[in-house]
């Protein structure tokens, strides 16, 4: 044990860098379509990926938030916002009803064992992520506050001025 | 040892990457990992029934290290319970590592050695998962492999023990679990049906355990348990249908809360329906399902409820977040049997509407409902293989164990102001769960208003009202909550629970808690002082009674 922690430690040392989407992960979207995550893009703009529940409160209310003002983002950066559902077995039932009757204009993935999550080392939800062209992950927020969409909005014009 | 010799040749591997991935030499290697920990300082409270333990201090922290390169991933989760928070199962105790595993895949195949979890189908046939709040990790150490042999054909197997304990390290359970799944996606499969409206994928899995330590004085456990079973999901335009059907063979179990279902040699059965309909602002989604002794673990002794669990129970029914509604009379699938029913509706009256208002409404309805299944029960005198009972499908008796009705409304008022509103009625089967077990059924009503007030970009408060209106048990319940955040970085919060009803009158004691955090990115820190209410805490048909506690509680999540 004490070998694979020190090898561990010693991976630090080889200079990588952090931040980019995880390349062994595939889950499914509403339409059981197998969706390889390495291969997420955005034709080279940027990208918003959400972590939420439809038992998570402040998610729902992040990605309402976004919502209204989601087709200015669009215009402005091109922006496609990834919603990634963490439902399991118990609520994945509920997850499309829920985007259809907000009538979310998102990418809806599903996650409901938690594969993408972990990859992601996302501890709980809500977890944002913005990811640039390149596929780098360039900020992430975990938490959702009235008025937090303000500040990836700011991140999100950084990145593509 | 040959596994753990593989393991840390992977990790070699990775470490002198640069020869072996070449040609994946544009992918860079990335680092990533994340951070959690709560540490609890406790009060005695005499009141409430909460203790101060010895140690006065508990501390459980979780630290997940990932390395990622080209088609080469590994990680290990070190872990800490010192000493484990009050109310955490027992078996958590020390430092070490808990979870560890390497992975590569490539055109098509994706090895994993070491820990790993995954998912056949709705769970019900095996689920390999974790919840850190509740206790949970079954994850499996052994190997695990994926492939991808033809396009739309998704093919899986595993084999590999369970986790059942952590004492500074992990420390696997002796039963053995092997499973193979196979998907085949009929739409990616035919290339002519790639656009078709009609989306069909057919599924089929197999699970068998091994463990030979369980025999009893008065009965042989069979030693190898097999079980198996298929699925089907289909869509058609807004329609969507999922079915899976899963049949498990002699598994018996000790029962010590009902005698009567003790090593119940009857084959187990589980069947799933959904049917769903959902279009722009309309959806209708119906459940049900019936279970018949489903119970499946990687051991036949006794066990505590959250340990070495294969199947996973699904539970027909809104997991509640408000306080009132989530923690007092959650239910719990009931692992003996059951057969379970749920509706939901969802309306939005549309906005710039004359009913609709500007923004306009939000309207959900909820209905759950659990039967105990109808039994005939076996002569025991002729009864030689033990099979109890018979039961068929989807006959269920009058014997309820649970009902929840539910309607939610939602109104955006104006650009600041949120209204939610949600009534609940309960019907709660105080005998087949764990909370009082002094009544038999438990009727509870709840109400509940949600107010958010933004007043201003980066300023809003929120207000959160809850009445529980109940004769039975501990009687009526009161709830206030104020929440004031400070977008994007802080919060404070100060909320009260109020037993008013206690038919015992030193009991109508309140619950007052006051937290408050900091968030930056993705590190947050919150810290609460006050009295948290015991609760019975449930996920996937296990559920844990988190005793009353008295303290401070700080805690940290972070990630990179």
């Amino acid at each position: 044990m004490k070998k694979i922690i020190t090898l561990t430690l010693a991976l630090f040392l080889v200079g990588a860098t952090f931040g980019q989407l995880p390349s062994n992960v595939t889950i499914k979207d509403m339409d059981g379509n197998s969706i390889d995550i390495s291969k997420l893009n955005n034709g080279g703009k940027p990208m918003i990926i959400s972590f939420w529940a439809t038992w998570c409160k402040p998610c729902k209310e992040e990605l309402n938030a976004i919502a209204e003002e989601y087709d200015d983002w669009v215009d402005e950066t091109g922006v496609k916002l990834v919603a990634v559902s963490i439902d399991d077995v118990r609520s994945t039932g509920r997850v499309e009803p829920y985007v259809n009757q907000q009538a979310w204009d998102y990418q809806v993935l599903l996650d409901p064992n938690g594969d993408l999550k972990r990859a992601m080392n996302v501890n709980n939800v809500p977890h944002t992520f913005l990811v640039d062209g390149s596929g780098k992950i360039v900020w992430d927020h975990n938490n959702y506050a009235a008025g937090d969409e303000k500040e990836l909005h700011e991140e999100l014009l950084k990145i593509t001025k | 040892m040959n596994l753990k010799l593989l393991f840390n040749t992977a990790l070699l591997v990775s470490f002198t990457g640069q020869v072996f991935f070449a040609q994946n030499n544009n992918n860079e290697a990335v680092i990533s990992g994340n951070f959690s920990s709560t540490v609890q300082y406790y009060n005695e409270d005499s009141l409430i029934n909460a203790a101060e333990p010895d140690h006065k201090l508990g501390a459980n922290s979780f630290a997940n290290i990932n390395f990622n390169k080209g088609n080469f991933s590994a990680g290990v989760r070190l872990e800490s319970y010192l000493n484990p928070l009050e109310g955490y199962p027992i078996g958590f105790n020390g430092s070490g590592i808990g979870y560890r595993y390497a992975n590569w895949n490539n055109d098509g195949l994706d090895v994993t050695v070491g820990n790993f979890y995954d998912q056949f189908g709705s769970g019900m046939i095996l689920r390999i998962w974790e919840s850190r709040q509740l206790g949970i990790d079954n994850a499996m150490d052994g190997l695990k492999v994926k492939y991808n042999p033809y396009k739309g054909v998704y093919l899986k197997g595993l084999i590999g023990k369970q986790r059942y304990r952590f004492d500074d390290g992990l420390k696997n359970g002796d039963g053995l679990v092997r499973g193979l799944d196979g998907e085949v996606n009929i739409n990616e499969l035919f290339d002519s049906l790639n656009n078709s409206k009609l989306k069909v994928t057919i599924g089929g899995s197999f699970v068998s355990k091994f463990n030979d330590d369980n025999n009893t004085a008065d009965y042989i456990m069979p030693k190898n348990v097999g079980s198996y079973g298929g699925r089907i999901a289909m869509r058609y335009g807004k329609f969507r249908f999922f079915g899976e059907y899963i049949y498990k063979e002699n598994d018996p179990y000790p029962d010590l809360v009902d005698p009567e279902f003790s090593y119940v040699y009857k084959n187990g059965e589980g069947l799933l329906l959904n049917l769903g309909y959902s279009q722009k602002g309309f959806s209708v989604d119906i459940n049900a399902k019936h279970m018949d002794n489903m119970l499946w673990r990687s051991t036949n002794v006794t066990v505590q409820p959250t340990d070495l669990l294969i199947g996973y129970l699904p539970t027909l029914s809104t997991q509640h977040t408000y306080a009132l509604a989530g923690t007092l009379y959650p239910y719990v699938p009931n692992p003996r049997g059951e057969i379970a029913f749920q509706t939901d509706i969802l309306y939005k009256i549309p906005k710039k509407t004359k009913i609709g208002g500007k923004y306009g409404w939000d309207i959900g309805l909820n209905i759950a409902t659990a039967y105990a299944p109808e039994r005939e029960f076996l002569d025991p005198s002729t009864d030689t293989g033990r099979q109890v009972y018979s039961t068929q499908l989807f006959n269920l008796s009058d014997s309820m164990f649970f009902r929840d009705i539910n309607i939610s409304i939602g109104k955006k008022i104006n650009k600041k102001l949120k209204l939610k509103l949600k009534y609940l009625n309960f019907v709660f089967d105080d005998r087949a769960i764990l909370v009082a077990k002094n009544h038999e059924l438990i009727y509870a009503d709840i109400a509940i208003a949600d107010f958010t007030w933004k007043i201003s970009t980066h300023h809003s408060v929120r207000f959160e009202v809850q009445n529980m209106w109940t004769k039975q048990d501990q009687g009526n319940w009161g709830f206030g909550q104020i929440e004031y955040s400070y977008s994007p970085h802080w919060f404070v919060a100060i909320l009260d629970q109020y037993n008013y009803g206690n038919p015992i009158e030193t009991q109508q004691i309140h619950y007052l808690l006051g937290t408050a955090g900091y968030i930056k990115g993705p590190h947050r820190f919150t810290v609460a002082y006050g009295r948290q209410r015991a609760g019975v805490f449930c996920v996937g048909g296990v559920c844990r009674q988190v005793p009353a506690s008295n303290g401070l509680t700080f805690s940290i999540t972070s990630s990179f």
